[in-house]
Parts: C-alpha cells; structure tokens; sequence
C-alpha cells in the first residue's frame, strides 16, 4: 500500500498536549521522550486492532465494531480502560443521535424561512460598513487642518 | 467528565477525543487482515490511544529518574517498557540505551563465542536475520 511513513504517526502537537494534561505541572519532556511516546501509541493502534480483528473473525465478521475493540482491550490487559470507553461510547452514540435529531429539524425550519429574509439581512451589513468608513475619512481631514 | 477532550477534526465531528480519527483509520487499515471499521470502532480505538498515551506517560513518570528533576526522559519510557508487564509489547521499540563502548565490548565478546563454536563444529557462519 502506498503509505507515507509520516502517514502512520500520530500529530505532534497532539500526543504533546495529552502528554503534558497527564503529568504535573512544570514537567519538563524531552524531545525524544514525546517521539517514543508518539511511536507506542501508533503500535499500540496495530496491536488493539490486530486483537480485536481477531475478535472479529471469531464472530465470522469482516467490519470491526465496538466490541471487538473493548475485547481486544480486556486481552490485551488494559482493562482499567474499558469504564471510560464505555462512558466514552454512550456519549458518541447520544450525540449521533442528537445531531441526527437536529438535522431533521433544521430541514423543517429551512422550508419555513423564505429567501427574501436573508436578503435584507445582508443589505442592512453593507450600509454599516459604509457609515464606518465615511466617519473614518471625516476625522482625517479635521486633523490635517489642525496641522 | 473530567476525561472528556475537546477536539475538532475537519468535519467538526468527533468532540469526544482530540487525535484525528482520519490517521487513526490510516494506521487501522494499514493491518493485512482488517476489512473494514466501524464508525465507533475507530472512535473507541482513538479514544483508546489517547487514555493509552495518558498512561504510559504517568508510569514511566512516576517509576523513572527523571522524577527528580520534574523530566520525563526517554530512558524513563525504555524502562517501562521492560519492566512492567503492561508495556511489554512495547520492549522492541523503545529499547534501552548503552554507551557505545559497552556495545562494542558486547559484540568482541559475541564474535569470540562465535568463533569458539566455529572451532568445534567444521560448519559455516551464518549471518543472523
């Protein structure tokens, strides 16, 4: 496959800030301290999704779920994460279905509103622009003569 | 909840972990034998990584050197990852470090065992994969 070796490393920036929430304060890490972590943290991807892959072929199905991936974590001895993915789940699936619910709803707003609406709207900015302008150019020239 | 970060990606979904959940699949897929992933398999293994990279950290922190100087070093990282169970699978990736005069002492004593063996047998020496 064609993969760019940067293509499976995590951003910088990001392990950093994880890094940097999890210890305390003024802790200093060093350079080659964040690209190990960095490192460990894509290997574990492969890890937990070889694991849970085989999960999967257990359950004679070829797309990974959610379950496979919290099975995968209970083999691979990590089970203080499952209570937090969990939680972390439940709060995923709630807001795909809050954003499900707020997008039917949006459909019935936008047949409601009419197009004239948002047209005015814009008219009235423009206007605003141009007093601003126009005070701008008023108080230059008081200045000049002042000189 | 306390552990819930704030991130966007480009679609300005996915509030519930910060690492780009498009580079996560990229590493998933990358593994052979996986067809395809669910949407909340991906989010569950982002999220996995994250709370994973929190832990690695705390323990090699906590149980390394560098406590004292309020650093965290790679050395600390290496040692997790030989003594401690957990992050053994980590051991060939982040190995420990020597001063290169006790590895060239490692290997002269290495190829004298070598070439003791070759005495005995009349074989050839095979390079090691």
């Amino acid at each position: 496959m064609a993969e760019r070796p940067e293509d499976l490393n995590l951003p910088n920036a990001v392990i950093t800030r994880i890094i940097k929430e999890a210890l305390p304060d003024g802790v200093n890490i060093s350079k080659e301290a964040r690209s190990a972590i960095s490192r460990a943290a894509s290997v574990f991807v492969l890890y937990a999704t070889s694991c849970a892959n085989n999960f999967a072929m257990k359950g004679k199905r070829k797309t990974l779920n959610a379950s496979d991936v919290l099975s995968a974590m209970e083999e691979m001895e990590f089970q203080r994460f499952i209570v937090p993915l969990k939680e972390a789940l439940e709060a995923y699936r709630r807001e795909q279905k809050g954003k499900k619910e707020a997008s039917e709803q949006k459909k019935k707003d936008k047949d409601k509103k009419t197009d004239s609406e948002e047209q005015d709207k814009n008219r009235d900015e423009d206007n605003d622009e141009d007093e601003e302008r126009l005070e701008e150019e008023e108080q230059n020239e008081e200045e000049e003569v002042d000189n | 909840m306390a552990d819930v970060t704030v991130g966007k990606d480009k679609c300005g979904e996915q509030r519930l972990v910060s690492l780009p959940l498009s580079r996560i699949r990229v590493i998933m897929k990358s593994s052979p034998e996986v067809s395809s992933i669910n949407q909340e398999a991906l989010v569950l293994t982002a999220k996995a990584t994250e709370l994973f990279v929190q832990c690695l950290a705390t323990h090699s922190y906590r149980h390394g050197t560098g406590k004292e100087k309020k650093a965290l070093t790679y050395s600390d990282l290496a040692n997790a990852a030989e003594e401690s169970e957990t992050f053994q699978f980590l051991a060939d990736i982040l190995p420990k470090k020597i001063l290169a005069s006790k590895y060239m002492k490692m290997l002269k004593e290495k190829r004298e065992e070598e070439d003791e063996n070759d005495d005995e047998e009349s074989g050839n020496d095979e390079a090691e994969a």
